[in-house]
């Protein structure tokens, strides 16, 4: 009995001191525009805790207020559960279009298949769902990404030497684009040789400790591609603390980090998204859908090379 | 020719290998890594040099301070499943106070504090709440993730000052001073469980909790312990981590736990507790240090190195079989 109540006290201390410091983040909805918000757009956010998606969310937000439509956001907190009750509640709110980042793209197809039944068209950003119609899916093109860094690391090599591929998680598409864009371009320099092809799973801390034991294997590397800013970032803190200089780094995502390390000429390149932009086209597209418009059936979301002294300030 | 695998006739067989004597010594961490050792300096000409040993020694330590603790854990019988997301927290809130220009060495001490009281929770919980520490862990695994989250806002904590970064990226006498700094942990720890009272009752503990408190043993007061001192070991390994990237990332430390508890087992120490040796876990720790660095140093292919890696951690796991019965 006394362990219970000890237990029962921890746990309704746990709550409170977990509910003082909880911050209302989801749900909340932006009027934008006055009298002439003909149209109200559902946003579904998969989360609000990546910069990322903050920016995405800025995005979708501003060009809102511009063409005067109310938009609710709804943050699904990394959770596909969650988002399907908040996608359901979108279309009992009757919204003229949802607008989707889905947390996953299996379990999110059952919301778009319900948005379908409601006759109320799906535009997807970021990610996309692999069942249900989507009216148009927006998105930065991650095998062309991959392209451009193979080419950036091309131009800072001048055509020469031997360079390391750090690879995201396996599995994911945004490893396997990326991963294609990059070896069918760099395969066309004769030059270069890749000489070591590892994972180091999108992370910072894997990529230090990865690097620094391909550095061992590979003393007389000249550059590095990393799938992403996080390991880019940590390829960083190996070659430095190896003490090696003159090994250029080229990353994916426009992470605010990298882009100052550009400006300092620590990093080479960078191959920034946008996401602030693709909210943007996320909502131009809802408006041409809610005047029943078409719209394409893709949209690129535009790159942006980041080089020093390119002004491009990240997310 | 391997028939010594079947657990039936165990005994009798492993007499016949005169395997007994290694496992009487457990001696089969250490053999499993002498052959991933040995292997790996034939087939890598990069392997077997001073340089990518201290960097197998520096990678491996904030596994190793994970698997220290874990092991004071493991020997009660308990598990700590939090040790990833409290090395996130307490690094992230190290980070944040040397953002704000708190003394070096204060903002450290108060990540290892609040290390400790993270611990300290998991302890109560355990100890005092009677409920599994599976159960509480897997709880706590995710609340102190949550505020991490909550703390850097997703978004990693960057910009710490140069002085923080010569702790785990500077050397003494050529060796890297985390090595240094998890040798001083390991050696205290074993002295403290082979050499102490303290340390034969964590082991009684573990081997039987009942005889343990009737032995007049504070059974509560030991767990409660453990707990904090794995708490703090993670704090600890989250400095050095911290340090090193010269940064503290929101998603530090996902899923260390597993590699802390591998680390443990295939040093031989028995998950039902009161059994095994913090010899064993370095030796555990190593072993996994070893295999990443060698299918880097051989760049296999990524979509092979996990399949490679649960062969080698069951294959060494094997070696120790008498710890299965």
């Amino acid at each position: 009995m006394k362990s219970i109540k000890v237990t029962s006290a921890l746990v309704a201390l746990l709550a409170l001191s977990l509910a003082s410091c909880a911050s209302p983040t989801s749900g909340n909805s932006t009027t934008s525009g006055s009298g002439s918000s003909k149209y109200t757009i559902g946003f579904a956010v998969s989360t609000l805790n990546n910069p990322f998606f903050v920016a995405m969310e800025n995005g979708v937000k501003s060009e809102a207020a511009k063409e005067g439509v109310t938009v609710i956001v709804d943050n699904g907190n990394n959770d596909p559960a969650t988002q399907l009750n908040q996608v359901q509640d979108l279309i009992q709110q009757k919204v003229n279009v949802i607008i989707l980042n889905p947390t996953d793209s299996q379990s999110l197809s059952s919301a778009v298949k319900l948005a379908n039944q409601a006759k109320i068209p799906v535009i997807t950003l970021d990610r996309s769902v692999s069942s249900g119609t989507v009216a148009t899916f927006i998105a930065s093109n991650s095998v062309q990404a991959g392209k451009m860094a193979a080419d950036e690391l091309v131009k800072a090599l001048g055509g020469q030497g031997e360079v390391i591929d750090l690879q995201g998680t396996v599995g994911t598409s945004a490893e396997a684009d990326r991963e294609k864009g990059f070896s069918d371009e760099i395969a066309t320099a004769p030059g270069i040789t890749v000489v070591a092809r590892q994972t180091a799973n999108f992370d910072r801390s894997t990529a230090l400790n990865v690097t620094q034991n391909l550095l061992q294997a590979h003393p007389n590397v000249k550059g590095l591609f990393a799938q992403n800013d996080e390991m880019a970032l940590g390829a960083l803190k190996a070659i430095q603390q190896a003490g090696k200089s003159g090994v250029a780094i080229v990353g994916i995502d426009g992470e605010q980090e990298v882009v100052n390390d550009i400006q300092q000429g620590l990093i080479y390149a960078d191959i920034a998204q946008q996401p602030t932009q693709e909210g943007v086209l996320g909502v131009q597209s809802a408006v041409k859908l809610a005047k029943g418009e078409t719209v394409q059936a893709t949209v690129d979301s535009p790159l942006q090379l980041v080089v020093k002294g390119t002004s491009f300030k990240g997310f | 020719m391997m028939k010594w695998i079947d657990q039936t006739k165990r005994k009798t067989t492993s007499a016949r290998f005169n395997l007994g004597w290694m496992q009487k010594y457990h001696l089969g961490p250490a053999l499993g890594f002498v052959i991933i050792f040995v292997a790996l300096s034939i087939t890598s000409r990069s392997f077997l040099t001073v340089h990518n040993l201290l960097n197998v020694a520096l990678q491996t330590s904030v596994n190793a301070l994970l698997a220290i603790g874990m092991t004071f854990v493991i020997l009660t019988a308990g598990i700590d499943l939090s040790v990833g997301s409290i090395l996130a927290f307490s690094s992230a809130i190290t980070a944040g106070l040397l953002i704000g220009h708190v003394n070096i060495v204060l903002a450290s001490v108060i990540g290892l504090v609040v290390g400790a009281l993270a611990g300290l929770l998991n302890g109560l919980f355990v100890a005092y709440g009677r409920l599994a520490p599976f159960i509480v862990t897997l709880g706590t695994l995710t609340l102190f993730r949550g505020a991490t989250e909550i703390y850097t806002g997703g978004v990693p904590i960057f910009n710490l000052p140069e002085a923080f970064s010569s702790f785990g990226a500077g050397a003494l006498v050529g060796i890297p001073i985390p090595v240094l700094v998890t040798a001083v942990i390991f050696a205290l720890g074993l002295l403290a469980l082979q050499r102490t009272t303290h340390g034969r009752r964590i082991y009684a503990i573990g081997g039987n909790e009942r005889a343990a408190f009737l032995a007049g043993i504070p059974v509560k007061r030991y767990l409660m312990a453990v707990y904090v001192i794995c708490g703090a070991l993670a704090a600890l390994a989250g400095l050095v981590l911290t340090s090193r990237l010269g940064s503290a990332e929101p998603t530090a430390g996902f899923g260390y736990e597993l590699d802390a508890i591998t680390a443990v087992v295939l040093g031989g120490t028995s998950l039902f507790g009161g059994e095994g040796t913090l010899w064993g876990t370095i030796i555990g720790a190593l072993i996994l240090g070893v295999i990443s660095n060698g299918l880097n140093l051989l760049n296999v292919n990524s979509f092979y190195q996990d399949a490679i890696k649960g062969v080698i951690i069951l294959f060494a796991i094997m070696l120790d079989r008498k710890r299965a019965s």
